[in-house]
């Protein structure tokens, strides 16, 4: 069953101004519960602004959204509700840490939930551990950790409230390699532990074609497709024609296979083009 | 070094040690930053350095016009002591920085206005202002908006606007400091291509500090920082070469290096140099010929 679906939503900045612009024109989708989805799209493409629509910060110009089969902005349904069921961590999140702890600052969102101080204490241990927060740090302001731990920490914020939805806008961004794969390692435990979906926001390539099984692409403020990783990736040429890169171990694939080798599938991961090279080289052979 | 001549030093980093002080209840606690580091970079250089955060790499480049004064030991820029305050102008002209998020050195609200900030302040005649605001916004291919507003550019071309403005001063060194991290495969690549235009076409000495194996891949020397030490500094394909060092602390490889080190290890005769698409593709392909 579908956890967002929208119906020819559109959104235009600016209307009656010069500067009037459709970010989001026309989209359909649906995406499934529990799926963990992949976004892209180049700068100005209209991804944030689709984001923004699934837990109800813009309203659609035209067009309705749908969150858990309920139209968020029907005269009936509560805001307040759609928010806990669709979290979103924006970009740089660290920067929004407010509290005197870190428990206090997971706390946060818990609390406005209004869940039983027991229930609340359950889940920061539950989450601090899963993002790699000690108990030890717990007590200390989140002004004296390390950057890493911050974004760690503003992002167990929105975990700790178990949204229906977790949506993540760019969480990587300005990491070394090493912090980039902890968040992705993150982000996909929770995935697995909560069963819950997720939306991952990226410009790198190699992320994503490392973490989610499908991927939502926009394009000019549209949808251009949303589709599992492997036939996402089958259009390398168009994505890259739209400003975004392949993978680089996709681009050399592609290079080998015009020059005659003769490779089935699409690559997308070192392990795999490894594998693949291996069975050709091993065939030759025999 | 790929066929430059390399003669002068445009920047000499002498034994310096840097600790960031920080007081509380508990008294001044020291964090040392860089140890012992020496490094000379020459006119006309392409360098990347790499590390993971807080190894020290931001630190050690705001030695590099003065930002900061080491505790001990001593940078010199073309020959001038960083320490030596009468000369503060000089260095900085001749070291310009560009940092990390463009919508924190973008001060103006019109393109051009912001590229001639800088010469306004040094006193520049307004005739020449003019040719050099006209020259930089050229030079990084933003020239058709010089008359528009800086927060309705896209990431890649603010931050060609804020190199504009650095270069707008002449300087002889543009240290980058994590330049492209904010910003998407076509900005990256733009700010890329504007670096290395004005590495080749002007001898603009680059220093760029990046998280991105692909755009260390292209700089004429790969110095890796760890713990406020450099431990490895080279062209980049004896670097990257390199992969269980670089992975042990953090770092990763261009993925055509980890592949054909992948299959060299396994016994196959290819080269674990490999840090680009170009030679990858060869490599594999010869290979996969010599099999059949």
């Amino acid at each position: 069953m579908s956890i967002i679906k929208t119906e020819n939503l559109t959104y235009v900045y600016g209307d009656g101004t010069p500067f009037k612009k459709t970010a989001v024109d026309n989209v359909s989708l649906e995406i499934q519960k529990g799926e963990l989805v992949g976004i892209i799209g180049h700068t100005g493409s209209g991804k944030s602004t689709l984001i923004q629509h699934f837990n109800a910060l813009l309203k659609p110009t035209s067009g309705k959204i749908f969150i858990d089969g309920e139209d968020v902005w029907a005269e009936k349904t509560k805001l307040r509700d759609i928010r806990f069921k669709v979290g979103l961590v924006f970009q740089y999140p660290e920067y929004q840490l407010f509290e005197e702890t870190v428990y206090k600052d997971i706390a946060f969102g818990p609390k406005n939930m209004g869940l039983s101080d027991d229930e609340i204490k359950k889940r920061i241990f539950d989450i601090s551990r899963l993002v790699g927060i000690n108990s030890d740090l717990l007590q200390k302001s989140p002004f004296e950790l390390s950057g890493g731990q911050k974004r760690r920490v503003a992002i167990a914020g929105v975990m700790a409230m178990e949204p229906e939805v977790l949506i993540l806008d760019e969480p990587t961004a300005g990491l070394d390699p090493k912090g980039r794969d902890r968040i992705l390692g993150i982000i996909k435990e929770y995935h697995k532990e909560k069963g819950n979906t997720v939306l991952l926001v990226s410009h790198s390539m190699e992320d994503i074609a490392k973490s989610v099984s499908k991927i939502l692409v926009m394009n000019e403020s549209k949808l251009f497709c949303y589709d599992d990783t492997v036939n996402v990736f089958k259009r390398s040429e168009e994505i890259t024609k739209m400003g975004l890169s392949v993978p680089q171990i996709t681009r050399v694939f592609n290079r080998l296979k015009q020059a005659g080798v003769s490779i089935d599938e699409d690559i997308y991961t070192v392990d795999y083009a490894k594998k693949t090279l291996l069975r050709i080289l091993q065939k030759g052979e025999i | 070094m790929k066929g430059k001549n390399l003669m002068d030093k445009i920047i000499e980093v002498k034994n310096i040690s840097f600790s960031y002080k920080n007081e509380d209840e508990t008294g001044i606690n020291q964090i040392e930053v860089l140890k012992n580091v020496s490094l000379d970079i020459y006119k006309g250089e392409f360098i990347a350095v790499l590390g993971h955060n807080g190894c020290g790499k931001s630190t050690l480049a705001k030695h590099f016009n003065s930002v900061l004064l080491p505790d001990s030991g001593e940078v010199f820029v073309n020959g001038i002591n960083t320490k030596d305050e009468n000369k503060l102008f000089d260095i900085r002209q001749s070291v310009g920085m560009v940092f990390q998020n463009p919508d924190n050195q973008i001060v103006a609200t019109i393109v051009e206005e912001d590229v001639a900030f800088a010469l306004e302040n040094l006193g520049v005649e307004p005739a020449e202002i003019r040719r050099r605001v006209d020259d930089a916004l050229k030079t990084v291919n933003m020239f058709d908006y010089k008359d528009h507003a800086p927060h309705r550019l896209s990431g890649g071309q603010k931050q060609r606007v804020a190199i504009a403005g650095v270069i707008a001063m002449r300087p002889q060194c543009i240290v980058l400091d994590e330049p492209t991290a904010m910003l998407d495969p076509k900005g990256r690549s733009e700010v890329l291509k504007t670096i290395k235009y004005l590495n080749k076409n002007f001898n603009i000495t680059i220093i760029l500090i990046t998280h991105y194996m692909e755009e260390a891949a292209q700089a004429d020397r790969v110095v890796v920082m760890e713990k406020g030490q450099i431990i490895l500094n080279d062209a980049p394909e004896k670097v990257f070469s390199q992969v269980d060092k670089l992975k042990s602390i953090g770092l990763d490889v261009p993925q055509v290096t980890e592949l054909c080190y992948g299959l060299n290890q396994l016994g196959y005769n290819i080269s674990t140099e490999i840090i680009s698409e170009d030679e990858c593709v060869n490599a594999l392909l010869s290979l996969i010929n010599n099999k059949s």
